[in-house]
């Protein structure tokens, strides 16, 4: 691994411009496909099909007043949008995109991208905090409490994941799946077993949902009842930060689940793999998040941990139980 | 168009003005916002049949920090002209309020002698950018008031107006 300061500068530029450009264009992917899911065009006049809406968002947000409310706490309602960013971008830099496009290899990858998606938790709890109104204190308070639970079988899954690859590290896991989707691990055939991986799988994929607060779980920002949730008094660039921070965090999902479950980089057929096929795989889970968002009506938060606490946390004990047994004893 | 309520500033940079303008005017966010049946109306603007969002003007926030126009669509009475008030000052500069049906205009059927809880135009309580007569508008009256919005902070039409002939 060479450790030059033109490598990192590369990789720094790099990431910056994938978040960037992926925080930007979500927001309008995602209005596209809301209006084709509602059988409408969605913005088409600003641009090439309104190939610009981003911008003109942008320039708007950037340009309107930057308003901090009386009675809020300053520092940390300044800090809070910042730290929304921040854990999403950082996270990137230990992702793999290809075999030989990754930032920084680290042997403890997938412990240290579970420790920032913790953090990610805390901007929406310090914004709501520091917002000094009631329904951002009680929309932080709701997403914290689906945060914490979400990431028990999550963390539940992934263990399933790390048995089977024996490593953290998630070049090594996806280097463990190269060879057409037969290997992937959602797939996956260990010892002439046919493992339970699409359980995990599937309870992964709910998680992240939850996780990044998307519709239907999206209790922290429920317009109907909490006015904009944690966001309520964030105007102008604040708010967008916290939006792309969400986009952000769920472009990590994408990869963090492709990695885990879908082979990474490896072609389907096991033919040329390359990074093309790891954007396909995002790009396809991002849309999966889009199209689900716009399907389903939001739910409520004790039905939310319910299905978690009831369901989800004891099919996947259940499941990295057999998993196990499955490995280690047959 | 008048152009008093235009944010205004000591140092005017004119190309970054125009940029800064034409950034506001394609990304007009509404705010979540209806009265009476106006709302209705508004509601079906940016259904699948007339479609706000090809202007961008279809993200309707929640919360008034986050948004740029105020559609104060339907009947503002005695009771709710604090609420309103308060939603107007809430939000942050640059705004605009678009006051879309007769009641909004100018209190519409509820204007008569003896008229005790109805605001007689909702630009007794803060200046209104863009009127929609109307009971209640049609939609495409709502588009072509985003419309000439837009054309009152770009100084620019988006398409030539067609007349009636």
């Amino acid at each position: 691994m060479e450790t030059s300061i033109w490598h990192a500068l590369l990789y720094l530029v790099g990431i910056l411009a994938f978040a960037g450009l992926n925080a930007a264009y979500l927001g309008y992917c995602e209005r596209k496909g809301a209006a084709r899911i509602q059988r409408r065009s969605g913005p088409t006049e600003v641009g090439y099909a309104g190939l610009l809406q981003p911008l003109a968002d942008g320039i708007k947000l950037m340009s309107k007043q930057l308003l901090v409310p009386k009675g809020v706490d300053g520092i940390i309602f300044r800090a809070a949008p910042i730290l929304a960013m921040v854990p999403a971008i950082t996270s990137m830099a230990v992702i793999p995109f290809s075999g030989n496009i990754q930032a920084r290899a680290m042997e403890l990858s997938v412990l240290l991208l579970f420790a920032l998606a913790a953090l990610a938790m805390f901007a929406i709890l310090l914004g709501g905090w520091a917002s000094g109104n009631k329904y951002a204190l009680i929309s932080s308070t709701r997403a914290v409490s689906q945060t914490l639970a979400y990431e028990i079988p999550m963390l539940f899954t992934v263990i399933t994941v790390v048995l089977i690859s024996g490593s953290l590290n998630l070049q090594d896991i996806a280097l463990d799946q190269q060879g057409g989707f037969w290997r992937w691990n959602i797939f996956r055939i260990e010892n002439g077993h046919f493992l339970t991986m699409w359980i995990s799988f599937l309870i992964f994929f709910i998680c992240t949902i939850a996780e990044t607060n998307r519709a239907p779980f999206d209790m922290a920002e429920a317009e109907s009842e909490l006015v904009a949730g944690f966001m309520t008094e964030y105007g102008s660039m604040g708010f967008g930060l916290f939006m792309m921070g969400e986009y952000l965090n769920i472009v990590v999902a994408a990869c963090l689940t492709t990695v885990l479950f879908l082979g990474g980089w490896d072609c389907p057929l096991g033919l040329i793999p390359g990074v093309w096929w790891f954007l396909i795989k995002i790009y396809i889970l991002i849309f999966t998040f889009i199209w689900i968002r716009w399907t389903f009506p939001r739910t409520q938060i004790y039905k939310l941990l319910n299905l978690n606490w009831k369901i989800l946390i004891p099919f996947s004990m259940v499941n990295l139980l057999i998993t196990a047994v499955l490995i280690k004893v047959f | 168009m008048g152009t008093e309520n235009l944010p205004t500033s000591i140092v005017r940079f004119a190309q970054l003005d125009k940029l800064l303008n034409l950034g506001r005017a394609n990304s007009l966010w509404p705010m979540t916002f209806g009265l009476a049946c106006c709302a209705i109306e508004m509601m079906c603007t940016g259904g699948s049949r007339y479609d706000l969002s090809r202007f961008g003007a279809e993200v309707f926030r929640p919360s008034p920090r986050q948004s740029d126009v105020m559609i104060v669509a339907g009947t503002v009475n005695k009771k709710l002209e604090l609420a309103v008030k308060t939603l107007y000052d809430q939000m942050p500069e640059p705004k605009w309020v678009i006051a879309m049906g007769n009641c909004a205009i100018s209190g519409g059927p509820f204007k008569f002698k003896g008229n005790y809880n109805v605001i007689e135009g909702v630009d007794k309580l803060f200046p209104v950018d863009v009127y929609i007569p109307g009971c209640p508008p049609r939609p495409e009256a709502l588009l072509e008031g985003i419309i000439t919005l837009e054309e009152k902070i770009t100084g620019k039409r988006r398409w030539p107006r067609v007349y009636a002939s």
